[in-house]
């Protein structure tokens, strides 16, 4: 008999905000340790929290990305915890009243859409950092406070592959959205996985809550592993236990860190320090008109409306300063099949050639489509467009300057041509006579040596008719 | 000197009668003739005030508009934050804490060119009724010092009551202005929740803490409470928009005032001479035109224990934070993290302290939640729609501030319940977040001070406070002073 695996999340993704969740320091990743702090998110006796309107309208944006029910009023809550990351023995959370509920993830593997749901999500401060040295540990409050969204979905995942494919969705609209920067080797996104094996339409089974995943790839182990694990203990007539289990990478194993009978009781209870949240409607309806277009939303519309494939229409979107060029230049030349060729072909190429950052690539909407325009006009060929691109990229020249600089204008002069052809069939008598023998072959070697005459500037469909008829005498 | 009022003070040191250094010191040589009597003092900054004595008599010579009562010398709770001067909390916990940051409330003062001298003795974190449980022994009372002041601004109220100070700050979380301000024979109010600033008050119950002022007469009173009153963009609760401005007294009349009488406040356990000050006090009110009706009070038997539930849940919460780790008292025994924590807290935190932080932990744990603190918050809900209901009738609502008169130091220490129903008419006014003040009304037979309460709607001191001015026009109760000491 299988064994089905039913697995849930809980993402924490730490939102890009300026400052943090309830004091004025900034947000940023590193530091020195203690050099991003201030009495409010060190929790000094007699400080107070004040909330940061940004984290709300980012949990807002996720809420509505996710298509989730957003509350009218919701609040803070206290979860009460001793441990020396944590300087005010609570974390400023939300559990009785979060600000999303519902929702779903749509999510594609092997071709096929599934909606996974969204339980909920809430807003809440992020602990510090212990740095453990030889002989000591030492507190560093750097990251107390920074603003996180906790997002729980339900036990809709069936594999670790849908899990994946899960987890890039959602990091691809915080990305989208402007709310995160999504890196999960600095922490700015983590992940727990609960699993579960069950019988198929079964009852549920005993599930564990895996900790400590610090790359999609070890996600994706980790469920493997878990899966094994669950399905020997299970096949031999075991029992599960709920606990929580660390994964360690380096070794691809986990082990269970406590269980259900060491679970703290967090004493949760309204924060009183916090006033409760209003979303009035006008707030709702203009961070909902000022959504961004997500990178799924693109992918079908570059479908349906410019008719590029699948494959091209990812490569588009899967980095967030793409599309944006994009579109410029499709609309600026007119051309976007071109524009998308482009820009998954060359652009794509030099960006890891040069090892550009797509974030910061300053290229000119405007040159690139006046190049996407020559080149579909037919005005310059494929090898004069690729090294001009080139130098656009590179140097940012302006490619009409440069085409006529450099030659790179197609030849469409019928006398200059002829001679080419003339000189090049002269040059090359052999070649004539393997052609005339029927060997095509030849007919190619001699395109290339017109070509090299006229410096590479020919049209190739002009000179591969004179050539013929030429030969063909 | 301590013969005048606060604003008298100022007034004559801007007339340049007296100057700002000359007060400051006459205060301080008194605290140092009488402190160690009343125990009221925990720290007096001589030097650093009489330096401030001079900048601000220097800016009141420049011309500059300070505060009525600029150049008065004025002290602090020990709970409220003063940049890098100690602030104890009046615990061992807390006993070489210096914050690094002051108090909105403490900011305030210093803008209005007032002089803060010191730091005032209380409960341990606020908690308690008599300022028996500070780590620094207990307050004693001017009118007879083998009595508690009571609490938890003990202190506070008693350093206006020995003339140690024209004013001074306290904070109410269930009474702790009110109640010793009575047990001390002087005037206090306790503010609307939300119109002063709690940043860099220590907290003990935050959604009940609320800091306020006591002097020797409500005017003084009210002078502090506009300067110390007033938005802060630092606590989301502070929901006031701009500072009382209190208006020049009514006259002697109270004529359409309608004040509400809660009959059942003087039934069971009200000591028969307070029972008697206060219905003379508001026969006097019904004689100066306000029309004085009785009513019955509901809820009384729940108001209590969903007081202690709520403040001692937040309690719970908001003392965490004193670990052992970070500031404040470490365990010179603790060996291992857990022995930190378990230690330091259980060497660090009196046995008041330690018996609300496990109330509140146990009221808030899985299992207990709902049949506790949800029902509290629910009792809550309840008594502020009882009040809203009875200011449809009443302008105001007088009535007893404890049952009792002072009482002597050592007696409710072992009786926790004792002390607790001491509460019994402060508690709901902070449930409520209404404010409230608190005047001298007469004496018991043996000359310890009773006092009354006046309870107003939220964000109506301006109303309360003119009430009170008449009250204080036709009575002599508030110039009183402790015998023997009386200045």
């Amino acid at each position: 008999m299988t064994w089905e695996t039913v697995i849930g999340l809980e993402v924490h993704a730490e939102l890009s905000t300026k400052s943090k969740i309830f004091c004025g320091c900034s947000t940023e990743f590193g530091g020195e340790p203690n050099s991003r702090v201030c009495p409010v998110c060190a929790g000094l006796p007699g400080s107070l929290p004040k909330l940061n309107l940004a984290v709300v309208e980012y949990a807002v944006r996720l809420g509505l990305a996710l298509n989730c029910g957003i509350a009218g009023r919701c609040e803070f809550d206290r979860k009460n915890y001793f441990y020396p990351d944590l300087p005010k023995a609570y974390q400023v959370s939300q559990l009785y009243a979060p600000i999303c509920r519902g929702g779903s993830l749509d999510i594609e593997t092997g071709g096929r859409v599934k909606a996974i749901g969204i339980r909920e999500i809430h807003m809440e401060e992020d602990a510090g950092k212990l740095l453990h040295d030889a002989d000591r540990t030492c507190m560093d409050f750097n990251r107390c406070g920074v603003p996180l969204l906790e997002i729980v979905t339900l036990p809709d995942f069936r594999s670790g592959a849908e899990v994946i494919a899960g987890l890039e969705r959602l990091r691809e609209i915080l990305l989208y959205l402007g709310i995160s920067d999504g890196k999960m080797q600095e922490g700015s996104l983590r992940v727990d996985v609960n699993l579960s094996l069950r019988r198929p339409g079964g009852p549920p089974g005993v599930r564990t809550e895996m900790k400590n995943l610090n790359s999609f790839k070890a996600v994706g182990r980790a469920i493997e592993y878990e899966r094994r694990r669950q399905t020997e203990i299970l096949d031999s007539g075991g029992a599960v236990w709920q606990e929580t289990r660390r994964w360690d990478d380096d070794q691809g194993e986990s082990s269970g860190l406590r269980s259900k009978e060491d679970a703290q009781d967090y004493r949760y209870f309204p924060e009183p320090d916090l006033l409760p949240i209003e979303i009035d409607d006008a707030w709702l309806a203009r961070i909902r008109a000022d959504l961004p277009e997500l990178a799924h939303q693109k992918r079908e519309r570059y479908r349906r409306d410019y008719a590029l494939s699948p494959a091209e229409a990812a490569i588009l979107t899967s980095h967030k300063s793409i599309p944006a060029l994009f579109e410029a230049v499709a609309a600026l030349s007119g051309e976007p099949v071109e524009a998308a060729r482009l820009m998954t072909g060359e652009i794509m190429r030099l960006i890891h050639q040069t090892d550009t950052r797509p974030e910061d690539l300053a290229l000119d909407a405007g040159k690139l489509s006046a190049l996407v325009a020559l080149v579909a006009e037919g005005k310059i060929n494929r090898s004069a467009y690729k090294e001009t691109v080139e130098a656009v990229f590179t140097r940012g020249v302006d490619p009409e300057a440069y085409i006529a600089e450099k030659g790179l204008a197609m030849l469409t002069d019928e006398n200059a041509v002829a001679a080419a052809v003339n000189a090049a069939a002269a040059e090359n008598p052999e070649a004539v006579r393997d052609y005339r023998a029927g060997k095509e072959k030849a007919f190619g070697f001699l395109m290339g040596r017109v070509m090299k005459q006229l410096g590479g500037a020919g049209n190739p469909e002009m000179v591969k008719k004179m050539l013929r008829k030429t030969l063909d005498k | 000197m301590p013969d005048r009022s606060a604003l008298a003070l100022s007034a004559a040191i801007k007339a340049k009668k007296l100057s700002a250094a000359e007060v400051v010191s006459a205060y301080i040589d008194r605290i140092e003739k009488t402190g160690k009597r009343h125990n009221a003092f925990l720290t007096v900054f001589r030097e650093r005030a009489l330096a401030r004595a001079g900048e601000v008599q220097a800016r009141i010579e420049a011309g500059e508009e300070l505060s009525p009562l600029a150049g008065v010398p004025v002290a602090l709770k020990d709970n409220i934050s003063t940049a890098g001067m100690r602030t104890s909390c009046a615990s061992k916990m807390l006993e070489d804490y210096v914050p690094v940051f002051s108090a909105d409330a403490a900011e305030r003062l210093e803008r209005a060119g007032m002089i803060v001298v010191g730091k005032l003795n209380m409960d341990e974190f606020a908690m308690g009724g008599s300022s028996e449980t500070g780590v620094f022994g207990p307050v004693r009372n001017p009118w007879d010092v083998s009595r508690v002041a009571g609490g938890s601004s003990g202190g506070s109220a008693a350093a206006v009551a020995a003339c140690e100070i024209p004013l001074s700050l306290g904070s109410d979380t269930g009474g702790s202005i009110r109640q010793p301000c009575a047990f001390c024979g002087v005037t206090g109010i306790k503010p609307t929740y939300g119109a002063v600033s709690r940043y860099g008050l220590i907290a003990y119950a935050s959604s009940l803490d609320q800091i306020g002022p006591i002097g020797r007469s409500v005017d003084d009173c009210a002078a502090l409470l506009s300067v110390i009153s007033g938005p802060d963009g630092r606590d989301s609760t502070c929901v006031i928009d701009k500072p009382f401005e209190f208006g020049k007294t009514r006259g002697e009349r109270l004529d359409g005032l309608k004040i509400g009488l809660p009959r059942n406040y003087f039934d069971g356990g009200i000591e028969p001479d307070v029972k008697r000050a206060v219905l003379a006090a508001a026969q006097d009110m019904a004689a100066a035109g306000a029309a004085v009706e009785e009513f019955e009070m509901p809820l009384t038997e729940y108001v209590i224990p969903a007081y202690y539930i709520i403040a001692c849940a937040e309690a719970s919460s908001n003392l965490s934070r004193y670990d052992g780790l970070k500031y404040g008292y470490r365990s010179a025994g603790a060996k291992t993290l857990s022995e930190v924590y378990r230690l330091s807290r259980s060497e660090g935190f009196g046995m008041e302290v330690k018996r609300r932080i496990m109330l509140g932990a146990f009221v808030l744990s899985s299992g207990h939640y709902d049949a506790y603190y949800k029902k509290a918050l629910h009792t809550r809900a309840l008594i502020r729609a009882a009040y809203d209901g009875l200011f449809g009738r009443f302008d105001m609502i007088l009535s007893p501030v404890a049952p009792t008169t002072a009482y002597p130091i050592g007696e409710n220490r072992d009786d926790p319940m004792k002390m607790y129903r001491g509460d019994i008419y402060t508690v709901s006014v902070n449930l409520a977040g209404l404010p409230a003040v608190s005047l001298p009304c007469g004496f018991d037979g043996r000359g310890m001070p009773v006092g009354l309460q006046l309870i107003g709607k939220a964000f109506s001191e301006e109303a309360l406070a003119g009430a009170a001015r008449v009250y204080q026009r036709r009575t002599d109760w508030h110039t009183r002073k402790p015998g023997g000491e009386a200045g």
